[in-house]
């Protein structure tokens, strides 16, 4: 080409096409998503491959869906797309499922970090006739399946907090939380919180990055201002949820429940969930009443657990960031 | 005033914090999986250098600090404040000593250099990676040496101190790395 016409045409940079994780990575983490598949099978517990579309989005006053529109019969539909499986997977319980797995693609706005992916593997599980230590039990027995790691440790909401923060959870005003804060150099910029994002705080910040060294770590006896969607009981003097979450390395890998299953507690949930997204001038969005009418229909006793699978495959691998267990990031 | 989300904080956005013009240096998104999300940064301070973390609650807002980096001419130092020229517009302005820093001692007339603009005044000055400088003393130098092992002190004419290998002599030119205020070479006119 004439030199003088080589300098019109702009230049382009070739597109990057190339995944974000070798080859190899990618065939580990192929193994990895077989060695799940593998630890249910021979639990005989099922796996389901629930829609990704949904009706409802999440009530959750701290998650954000997605959303998208269908076009069908000259009607544009909005769906969202599912932050989480847990409402297909518990209308399928009520039908008499069993105990069941899902291995699936789940999607949360602005939500991205190290730690975090707009989209990720969720690996969700639900065991009829389990309670939340029964479940715990089992997902350590994953734990050291997939991780080779040592039989975790058990330690209450309630202890973490003393232990590691010097205050109780269930008592501290927020006034007390703000000075622990303060006192263990976290300097926040928004003074505004209520007591359960205080409390995120001072996890998130103080107590996260200390768990789970050596051997992974289940908290559990949470209190009932976060139960979500766990079942309550009185313990000692508190009330608390019968949920747990996993830490292992400073990360949290998994978040369960003795699933609650009375409808008119639920209902009464959500509620509160849509009036906090009112307060915080959230989008808000209508509960989920086909979740609601499955169990009211009867959802059986059981205990449900969500893990972040690219969290565990970080580990196994010793990644630094969450996309670098990924085939590509989001749209690149 | 115009404000960012802390969606779209990122490495190198300036922000007002306490009355102080800020540039975020590292930045991360911490959520537990239930529960509040917060956006901690760690934040250099423009006018101190000094780098402190701070958490926000993800969604707030942070003012922008208007602050602008600006390619400038050294001219001189009359005394008390150093004065840069813009190119562009042969617009001059003063720095005054807190400004310039530790950057004075690479400072050569002429020299291009990144001037930090807070509102129009200058609150820091960068120098060039690499600068060019005459040795004004230094011992006599060791003929036949070029190994440079050893070495011994130099200073250069915009008064810094920098080992030089032991051949070099007075009124040579060397090159200087401002980051490290290590020596690079010899340099020609």
């Amino acid at each position: 080409m004439p030199a003088r016409f080589s300098r019109l045409i702009p230049e382009v940079s070739e597109p990057d096409w190339k995944p974000s994780a070798s080859p190899e990575l990618l065939a580990k983490r192929a193994k990895f998503l077989r060695a799940i598949r593998e630890f249910f099978y021979t639990r005989d517990v099922m796996e389901v491959d629930t829609p990704v579309l949904t009706h409802a989005a999440v009530t959750d006053p701290h998650i954000e869906s997605l959303q998208t529109q269908i076009n069908s019969g000259g009607k544009s539909e909005q769906f969202y797309l599912n932050t989480s499986p847990e409402f297909y997977m518990k209308r399928l319980l009520a039908a008499g499922s069993g105990s069941i797995y899902q291995l699936g693609k789940v999607f949360r706005n602005d939500e991205q970090g190290k730690l975090h992916s707009p989209e990720f593997t969720m690996l969700e599980w639900y065991r009829v006739g389990f309670d939340h230590h029964a479940l715990m039990s089992e997902v350590d027995q994953l734990m050291q399946f997939l991780l080779h790691t040592e039989t975790a440790d058990r330690m209450r909401f309630l202890d973490v907090f003393e232990q590691f923060a010097q205050v109780n959870p269930f008592t501290a005003t927020v006034s007390q939380l703000q000075a622990c804060a303060k006192l263990n150099g976290i300097d926040l910029s928004s003074p505004d919180m209520e007591k359960d994002d205080w409390l995120a705080l001072i996890l998130t910040h103080l107590i996260e990055p200390q768990l789970g060294q050596d051997r992974p770590v289940f908290i559990y006896d949470f209190p009932a201002s976060q139960a979500a969607l766990a079942r309550l009981h009185q313990q000692d003097t508190y009330i608390t949820a019968e949920r747990f979450e996993l830490y292992y390395r400073g990360i949290e890998l998994a978040n369960g429940y003795h699933e609650l299953s009375d409808s008119t507690e639920q209902r009464k949930r959500f509620e509160q969930d849509i009036q906090k997204r009112s307060d915080a001038g959230k989008p808000i969005y209508a509960c989920d009443e086909t979740v609601l009418a499955a169990l009211a229909a009867g959802l059986p006793d059981c205990a449900g657990v969500a893990a972040g699978v690219d969290r565990l495959f970080m580990l196994s691998e010793k990644l630094e960031h969450i996309q670098q267990g990924q085939s590509f990031i989001s749209g690149s | 005033m115009a404000s960012y989300s802390t969606n779209e904080f990122k490495n190198g956005l300036k922000l007002m914090i306490d009355g102080d013009p800020y540039s975020i240096v590292e930045c991360d998104f911490v959520k537990p999986g239930k529960g509040q999300a917060f956006t901690r940064v760690k934040i250099r301070n423009l006018k101190s250098g000094r780098v402190v973390e701070r958490t926000y609650k993800s969604g707030d807002s942070v003012e922008a600090a208007d602050v602008m980096d600006t390619e400038m001419q050294y001219l001189y130092n009359d005394g008390e404040m150093w004065h840069f020229m813009d190119p562009n517009s042969y617009e001059q302005i003063a720095a005054d000593a807190t400004a310039i820093g530790d950057s004075k001692q690479w400072l050569k007339e002429q020299d291009m250099v990144e001037v930090t603009l807070w509102n129009g005044s200058p609150i820091a000055v960068v120098p060039p990676n690499f600068v060019v400088l005459a040795v004004t003393d230094t011992d006599p130098g060791v003929r036949g040496d070029t190994s440079g092992g050893g070495g011994k002190p130099a200073t250069l004419e915009t008064g810094a101190v920098v080992r030089v290998p032991l051949f070099i002599d007075i009124g040579e030119l060397v090159k200087v790395d401002t980051r490290s205020g290590e020596y690079v070479g010899r340099a020609k006119d």
